[in-house]
This record gives structure tokens, sequence and C-alpha cells, in this order.
């Protein structure tokens, strides 16, 4: 099932001017600083963030403050991540979190973004 | 409330592990049903286990207690094909055998002294000890603090929660009652029958099967039966989901089939208490990455203590009432292992027929003396 999003930008700071650059699934945005990742997301049309482990079931955030996992994402090569927590950087680089993580080659991936960086 | 229910055969109070199990057995030998729930407000030892189905190292003190759990494990695999087809619910029920990690040479020693006691005294008892070499050629993400473990093919696990979920709905399906915010006020006694007083109402049957878990002193003594049974907490914690990495249940790590990955092995006399310690979850966490490193970099999402049901030896207590015929009381903590047994070994004798040749053993007369014991289960 595909529903809008549950959430609206705040007006009085829909205009914020400060910006960043990211990317969903290689695809560039451009969206205001200081938002967390999923409201950034779902600001820029984004409606599927990841599939469910089980039945890789299409889910969004649901309750945009840290308790239902439903808004999970990879960011910068960090699987699981509870993207309305994390707050939006310039040139993070976001991928949908597709099923569960594999625990046996990520650590060694994100130890080899973090020397690079 | 003086409304009186006598339609059932056997009432069982419990709805855990243990008391569908008796329960779906009994309802699938055809006899009428009725189980006694207290409700949430009981400690639920059977929404907060481990989900092993585990014979290695068990009863090396008292052959008859690995013999009565090698039973259950043996009659795991149809019991599982029954469920399923009586609920629809598949428990996921995986035996590809268990690891019982050691992290001293000590530890490996005395392994291997606990499986030989057994393998002397039953027999058919395989098992392997396997080196760090050994280990890792079995298990390729294992630590280099584990220095060794035993292996033991009769071993295997299930999901707890879908298993509880199945008992429920097979035994429902087989024509048991179960019904929910019973709490047992009194249990009263006359020729041929028991009379079960709830603030909803009075049950009366021929046969009553105390399952009821840390309830169980209190109701046992009102027909003749002894079950000091105390608390022993043992705390847990849930990882986030992730793709399989471990096909074998240990004695401290599994992942669950749904990919999340439980920890847990400890075991503490805190009283009724079943919260969370942070000290306690720390050693936990920690012996798990003693054991798969890679579970350095896991999220945990939840962590939970639930009170094991403990006899002063932490062996199980069979006993039919030699004072008010036709009660019984049935408590263990091991109710995932056991529930095949108990659902296909224990109905007959509930229903009047022998008693199986193990449980001579477990009499809850055997605490009515002046001896001291230690939890050797």
């Amino acid at each position: 099932m595909r529903t809008d999003s549950l959430f609206q930008p705040v007006k009085s700071e829909a205009g914020a001017k400060r910006t960043v650059r990211l990317t969903f699934n290689d695809q560039p945005f451009t969206v205001p600083a200081g938002l967390s990742v999923a409201a950034a997301l779902l600001m820029s049309g984004i409606r599927r963030f990841r599939a469910t482990p089980v039945s890789e079931a299409p889910r969004a955030p649901y309750c945009m403050m840290g308790v239902c996992f439903e808004c999970l994402v990879e960011i910068d090569g960090v699987p699981n991540r509870q993207s309305c927590l994390v707050e939006v950087a310039d040139g993070m680089r976001i991928c949908s979190q597709e099923g569960a993580r594999d625990l046996v080659y990520q650590p060694s991936d994100v130890q080899a973004l973090e020397v690079r960086s | 409330m003086s409304q009186v229910s006598r339609q059932s055969d056997v009432i069982v109070v419990g709805g855990g592990l243990v008391g569908m199990a008796v329960a779906y057995g009994l309802a699938r030998s055809g006899v009428s049903t009725l189980v006694l729930d207290q409700g949430d407000v009981a400690f639920r030892a059977s929404r907060g286990n481990f989900g092993l189905v585990w014979v290695q190292g068990k009863g090396h003190d008292l052959p008859d207690y690995a013999r009565w759990t090698g039973s259950s494990a043996t009659r795991w695999p149809a019991f599982a094909q029954a469920l399923l087809a009586d609920s629809g619910v598949d428990v996921q029920l995986r035996q590809p055998g268990g690891f019982h990690m050691c992290f001293s040479d000590q530890e490996l020693l005395e392994r291997e002294s606990r499986l030989r006691t057994l393998q002397a005294a039953l027999g058919d008892y395989p098992f392997q000890m396997l080196d760090a070499a050994d280990l890792k050629a079995r298990l390729p993400l294992i630590g280099p603090a584990v220095v060794g473990a035993s292996y033991t093919p009769q071993d295997g696990h299930v999901n707890p929660l879908k298993l509880l979920r199945a008992l429920h709905a097979a035994a429902q399906a087989k024509g048991a009652v179960v019904r929910s915010s019973m709490e047992v006020q009194r249990i009263d006694s006359a020729a041929g029958e028991f009379s079960v007083t709830t603030a909803q109402g009075r049950f009366v049957a021929p046969r009553i099967v105390l399952a009821a878990g840390l309830g169980n002193p209190a109701l046992a003594r009102q027909v003749g039966l002894h079950a000091p049974v105390a608390p022993n907490r043992g705390q847990v914690l849930i990882s986030e989901r992730v793709r399989p990495f471990l096909e074998y249940p240990t004695i401290n790590v599994r992942q669950t089939d749904e990919g999340t990955v439980q920890l847990g092995d400890s075991m503490e006399e805190v009283g009724f208490d079943d919260s969370t310690s942070t000290d306690v979850l720390a050693a936990i966490a920690r012996r798990g990455i003693a054991t798969f490193p890679l579970l350095r970099d896991v999220r945990l999402v939840r962590a939970w203590g639930a009170l094991r049901v403990l006899s002063p030896d932490g062996f199980p207590i069979y006993q039919h009432s030699a004072t008010h015929p036709g009660a019984f009381v049935v408590t263990c903590h091991s109710g995932v292992t056991l529930a095949a047994a108990h659902a296909l070994r224990l109905v007959p004798w509930i229903l009047g027929g022998a008693r199986p040749s193990e449980l001579q053993a477990f009499s809850g007369e055997r605490f009515l003396t002046d001896k001291v014991y230690s939890h050797a289960h």
C-alpha cells in the first residue's frame, strides 16, 4: 500500500537559507540543513525507505521519534540507522535498507570509509 | 459468584509452555480440557526464554533427567509437525546440533568430563570435543578467546514465541478451552472431583494439573503436593535483525529464524525481581562478543529479565498426589525442550496410565529432607 507522507514541513521553517546536498540511492537531493534524514527524505518525495527483513514489504517513517524503527536506512555505509534520529550532513550518502543488514562484511566496509574521510 | 462449570475432564492451571503442552496433549487424546490462565499479571517465563531445545550436559548427576530430556528432543520433529498441522504455525524447529563454548582449558576439561559421565551412564550419547582449530573449521566466525567447545548433534532451537502461539492454537483447535484472567483463589477437593474457585466462577473436574510455574507452591499444597519452586532470573539481549550468520544454537548466542541475535546466559537469585541490570547485560554482551567478535558492531534493540522456575536441585517436579488422587503437579524450567515429552509422554500418565519410567526421580517429596541443594541442571 502506498500512501502520502504523514508529515508536513512546518511552514515557518520551510524557507531555511542553508542547505546541504546528499544522495539517496545515488539520486542527488538538496535539502534544508538541520533536518533529520527522515524529514529530509520525506520532503524530497521518498516514500520507500526500506524493505522489511522477513516479508520484504516496503516501509517509511511512522513515529519520527526513535521508537518504531520503520525509518531504517543505510547512511555512509552504516546499515540499519534510524533516519529520524540523524541530522543531515553535506555529502551524506544514503541508501534504502534492503532487508536485514549483513553482519559479516559490513564492519570492514565502514572502517574503510572512515579511513578515507 | 456461584456459577459452576463442570464441562471438562481435566483442568490445567497455567497457560504457559508447560500448561499448554499438557493441554494440547490432553486435547489431542480426545479429553475435554479447560485451561485457566492467570493473565498478564503472572511472571510469564514462557515469554522471556531463550528457545533452546537443549540436551547436552543436562543430567550429568541424574541420568534420568538426561533420558527424559533426550526423549523429548527425539520426539520434537514429529511434535513440530503435529503443531504445524493443528495450528498452522511453523515453530521453526532446527536441530543441527549445538555448541557449548569454553573460554579456558580448565573449562574444556570439565566439559569433557561431564559429557563422558553422561555417555557412560546413557550409552547412546554422541558428542565431540573440539579444540580451537576444529571449532574454527566448523564455525569460521568464532573468536580467538574461545579455546574450544563441546558439540552434540541432539541440540536445537525453536522460536519460543511462535511455540507458545502454536500450542495455544493447536490445543484450541483440538477442543481445549482456554480462559484467561482466571486467577485461582482456592482448590477444594471432594470424592472424585476438584473444585477450582476463581473470581469469575467455579470450575469442577475429576482431574487437575498444576502447571502454574512460580504459582505452583501455593496451589500444590492445597491438593497434598509439594512443589517448592523459586525464581531464578535470566537476562536476555536482542539485536537488530541481521542476515543469517549462525545456523547452530549455542549456549549463550543464537540467531532466530527471523534474523535477530539473542544473547544470554545469566543466572541470578534476586527473588521476584524481573528487571534488568546494566552489569549483567554488559557481561552477557562481552561474552557474546568474545564468542563471535563480529557482534561488536551489532545494534541491540531490546533487553529483558525473566524468571526461571527452579526447584531446589534444578530438576523438574512431576507428581501425582497420594492424598488427592487425580491432582498432578508439573513444573520445570525447560518448558521448550520438554514440550514434546510433556504433550506426548506425561499425558497418558495423567489419564491413568503408567508413569514414564524416568519420572520416579522427580517427585516433589524429594525435597522433604534437610539436604542442601546446589543447582545442577
